[in-house]
């Protein structure tokens, strides 16, 4: 009987092993490429539940509180802080004092207990964010947080991917405003970026961090 | 994934591990896609974040009773009081006044004063106009006539209706927000003879009616956009009556969630 497969058959079937095991492996890549930008991964523009629905826009589109009323903690800390419930009850002492939606706010402030707020634009852990040297060297609130005055529950504008923090990191001529203008909602360069930006970056005598210990300590 | 493993002998020692390694790569590689990995969410404590260690929940410690921190004995009772050794209001600043500190009281009035006080000081704020009770405009005889102690001790422990701010504005901050207010004083009550020169020549004619840029550009309340997000919060039962803000009893009972993305 004649043999069905030639003998160089076998090295074909080898290489065609192989030829697969590639393809899977590229295919794997592509698929983790896929998965890890895409939104369902970083959650980037998914309005998160919260225990109150507190709404920016409400607060700061409509009612033009400037965010540092509430976020004390963002220009001298790394941290920007997430107000007590005694800032809420300044007004809320006197506003909407019958209101449902706001009892767990009443309710902490009488029990002292906290309320447990989601977090929203959550970092990794193994990232050293400061927010006050963002502050100071005019990156604008916006700038990572978006419209804030346009969202009626908060979700994370930026992807906060790695990629993301470098963009700016290599470029800050090309997002840096004057720092007055850093909580400033809608905010639109007077002259074009690129003029502003450069001199602001001499101005502010910002660097271009790109080390990985600037961020990962 | 994991089944296609290549076993056998066919192929030699070397290339039989590549073929695995790559393999094994491709599936670590989709697991770690679809979870978060330890090192993002490390079992340390963070700023504000919560605790099963601590009765009340959290990482955070207040100070404990009777103990002060370094740096924090403020043993300077008119910088950190605004009173004298009498324990009254004093009338003269603690900190030298110059225009880069009324600046920053100006700034820092415009964060935390301006949404009751108003931008002129005269108690319109947005937060008044929305039913928060009506501050004293700082115009009045009284406030013209108060020590600057006032002012301070208002900041630090609250009036009235107003709540203290000494957690939100720092002491030097106070006395900042202290000098702008005098200067709001000042400019509200100035005549004419008090401008020099090249400013009155800017201003417009005397019966003329201000054009809406003048008027912005004397700091007067912005106009408040249509308030859609306003109208569509929960309806709340019981509104208070006769508190114009709260006007939300009838508006939509569904909470817009989902954010408008441009």
């Amino acid at each position: 009987m004649p043999q069905i497969f030639k003998s160089s058959t076998n090295s074909l079937a080898r290489t065609s092993i192989i030829l697969a095991v590639v393809a899977l492996g590229g295919l794997g890549g592509a698929l983790f490429e896929l998965i890890a930008n895409s939104s369902y991964a970083t959650r980037q523009g998914e309005a998160r539940e919260q225990p109150i629905p507190f709404s920016h826009a409400h607060h700061v589109g409509s009612m033009g509180i400037d965010c540092r009323y509430c976020h004390t903690g963002v220009e001298n800390s790394q941290h920007a802080m997430v107000p007590p419930t005694k800032t809420c009850m300044n007004c809320h002492s006197q506003i909407w004092i019958n209101s449902s939606t706001l009892e767990p706010v009443r309710d902490s402030y009488q029990t002292n207990e906290s309320i447990r707020w989601t977090k929203v634009n959550d970092l990794p852990d193994y990232v050293y964010f400061n927010h006050s040297i963002h502050i100071k060297k005019g990156v604008g609130c916006e700038t990572c947080h978006g419209r804030v005055d346009t969202m009626p529950l908060m979700y994370q504008e930026a992807s906060l991917q790695m990629r993301w923090c470098l963009d700016c990191h290599r470029n800050p001529e090309k997002y840096v405003r004057p720092r007055e203008m850093v909580t400033k909602m809608g905010y639109e360069p007077d002259e074009p970026q690129e003029v502003l930006g450069a001199r602001l970056v001499k101005e502010y005598n910002i660097q271009k961090l790109e080390t990985c210990w600037t961020c990962h300590r | 994934m994991t089944g296609t493993a290549v076993t056998g002998t066919a192929v030699p020692g070397t290339r039989m591990r590549l073929i695995s390694v790559s393999l094994l790569a491709g599936v670590a590689l989709t697991v770690a896609g679809c979870s978060r990995l330890d090192m993002q969410d490390q079992p340390k404590y963070k700023p504000q974040r919560p605790s099963d260690f601590f009765a009340d929940g959290r990482d955070g410690r207040p100070e404990l009773d009777g103990t002060i921190a370094r740096g924090q004995l403020n043993e300077d009772v008119a910088f950190y009081d605004g009173k004298d050794a009498a324990g009254k209001d004093i009338d003269a600043f603690p900190i030298a006044v110059d225009k880069a500190v009324i600046e920053r009281g100006h700034q820092r009035y415009d964060i935390y004063c301006a949404p009751c006080h108003g931008r002129l000081g005269n108690g319109m704020g947005m937060i008044v106009q929305r039913g928060f009770k009506q501050p004293p405009s700082y115009h009045i005889e009284r406030l013209r006539n108060a020590p600057v102690g006032h002012f301070y001790d208002v900041i630090t422990n609250g009036y009235g209706a107003m709540l203290n701010y000494s957690q939100q504005i720092q002491v030097r901050d106070r006395w900042a927000i202290v000098a702008y207010i005098r200067v709001l004083q000042y400019s509200e009550n100035a005549s004419l003879n008090d401008l020099p020169l090249e400013a009155r020549a800017k201003l417009p004619p005397a019966n003329q009616a201000m054009s809406g840029e003048m008027k912005a550009a004397m700091g007067a309340e912005p106009m408040a956009a249509p308030d859609k997000d306003f109208m569509n919060f929960p309806a709340q039962p019981a509104t208070p009556a006769g508190v114009p803000g709260a006007m939300g009893a009838g508006a939509a009972t569904t909470y817009n969630a989902q954010p408008e993305k441009k």
